[in-house]
């Protein structure tokens, strides 16, 4: 996955001016950046949920530039991807299992077998008793759980996640981001994690970014930008991790 | 009284039968409008285009003009259209128009902003999934928008109960009617009052029916 020269406005508000991101196939990258800075409307864009204003977006394996594809095209390139928020984003009019047959259905699965995948990704994320259950009564763990299960049911190769951990208690974002890891491992994904903690950078990303104001002030592996941060963001990230 | 109740039975008939066929029609219709007035102006739709703007903006004044008409007036201004499609300008079938298109652009307002409660992370999660615009429509939208929906149809069908009552004008029957010539216009107290509390109890009926399906879809969530 990556994105090259990315900028978007809204109106007069310049959101992300210039930026490029590259991706290795299985690793798991963050993007750092207080609120504003521009992390998630980036992620959207990467993510084919926003269209930039100039500059590409690409995925391996599709040759044309993702974000200039529509219709047919667009869905197909959707289902390479599988996209994860911080408010977990169930659909309330469907139980658990329900949420998780969507994709499926979309993809035109037939439905016996969209039924045995749901299955098997209930048993991925570790809920398979949860089935039946209305989305809304599960605990955030747990709706976070299904939502990812939901995000990976097309056998997607690049999974997204906006914020997935920060609507979570410090015990449970520690178990989200240790599955996420685990199916890092199992399925050799490809993760692109936004987030303002930096908890979550060092607890399983392997490379990062760090945006302010739009721009990427930093780059690199996260253990070298740990030692030795060279812009202010990052060291005032570093310090707040140190902090808590 | 046996009088007045027996006097009841064909307004009755006639009252549920504008009120029923009219909501039906303003369901399908109205629905469907409703659907588009969201499309068009919902950024994850079409809202970002121009020309989506455009009709949206278009579609927004005509619906207003609509209803803004006084009901009365709106059924005689369309007893052409009545003639038309029913075949005859006089009678319950014929009232059946008017009321069907007092009801559609009300029921359309309804249902666009039903959809719009929906959460928007909610749409994001769904194009997510790479479903089609069409899909996130039945497939996602209704269904969470469908408590809201319903109440917004209850709504609908008490207000088309209320223009019902006016529908003696054109001879279409109906309680409103019974009111009028009988329990006014020849001072039958009694036919008056069993006429009024027959459209009360419907009024009731419906609400009661209309929240408790809201209430149940709500439970199952």
């Amino acid at each position: 996955m990556r994105v090259d020269g990315i900028s978007k406005a809204f109106g007069s508000h310049v959101v992300l001016s210039n930026v490029s991101l590259g991706v290795p196939k299985g690793s798991i990258h963050g993007i750092i950046g207080k609120s504003g800075a521009g992390k998630t409307t980036l992620i959207r864009i990467a993510g084919l949920l926003e269209k930039p204003d100039s500059g590409s977006v690409r995925y391996e394996g599709i040759e044309t530039p993702v974000h200039l594809l529509r219709g047919r095209a667009l869905l197909e390139a959707r289902r390479k991807t599988g996209f994860v928020f911080q408010s977990f984003n169930l659909f309330a009019s469907r139980t658990a299992g329900e949420n998780i047959a969507f994709p499926l259905e979309a993809a035109g699965w037939p439905h016996a077998k969209a039924h045995a995948r749901v299955a098997e990704l209930l048993a991925l994320v570790g809920l398979s008793d949860k089935a039946d259950s209305p989305s809304m009564h599960l605990s955030g763990g747990e709706k976070q759980r299904i939502a990812i299960a939901r995000a990976l049911a097309n056998h997607p190769s690049i999974l997204f996640s906006d914020e997935a951990t920060s609507a979570l208690d410090p015990e449970t974002t520690r178990s989200i981001l240790e599955l996420i890891r685990s199916l890092r491992e199992m399925l050799g994904l490809t993760v692109i994690m936004v987030t303002h903690q930096m908890e979550v950078v060092r607890r399983i990303c392997d490379t990062v970014s760090v945006i302010e104001g739009g721009k990427i002030v930093e780059q690199g592996l996260v253990a070298d930008v740990f030692t030795n941060p060279r812009s202010d963001a990052a060291k005032a990230f570093l310090k707040e991790d140190r902090n808590d | 009284m046996t009088d007045a109740l027996n006097l009841l039975i064909q307004p009755l008939g006639q009252t549920l039968l504008m009120i029923l066929v009219s909501t039906l029609i303003a369901t399908i219709f109205g629905g469907a409008l409703g659907i588009l007035l969201f499309a068009l102006s919902n950024d994850r739709f079409a809202g970002k285009h121009k020309g989506a703007r455009f009709a949206k903006h278009v579609a927004d004044r005509a619906i207003n003009v609509l209803r803004s008409f006084p009901y009365i007036i709106l059924m005689v201004l369309v007893l052409p259209l009545s003639r038309l499609i029913v075949g005859t300008s006089l009678g319950t079938r014929a009232a059946i128009v008017p009321l069907s298109i007092a009801a559609i652009p009300f029921l359309a307002r309804i249902v666009e902003s039903s959809l719009s409660e929906v959460d928007a992370g909610v749409i994001d999660a769904a194009i997510s999934c790479a479903a089609s615009k069409r899909r996130i429509v039945f497939a996602i939208l209704i269904p969470e928008a469908l408590p809201s929906l319903v109440s917004g149809l209850t709504l609908t069908m008490i207000s088309l109960l209320g223009y019902s009552a006016m529908a003696g004008v054109i001879g279409g029957g109906g309680l409103g009617d019974l009111a009028i010539r009988y329990g006014y216009q020849r001072f039958r107290g009694d036919v008056m009052a069993v006429a009024v509390i027959t459209i009360i109890i419907l009024v009731e009926l419906i609400q009661f029916a209309g929240t408790a399906l809201a209430n149940r879809i709500r439970a199952t969530r």
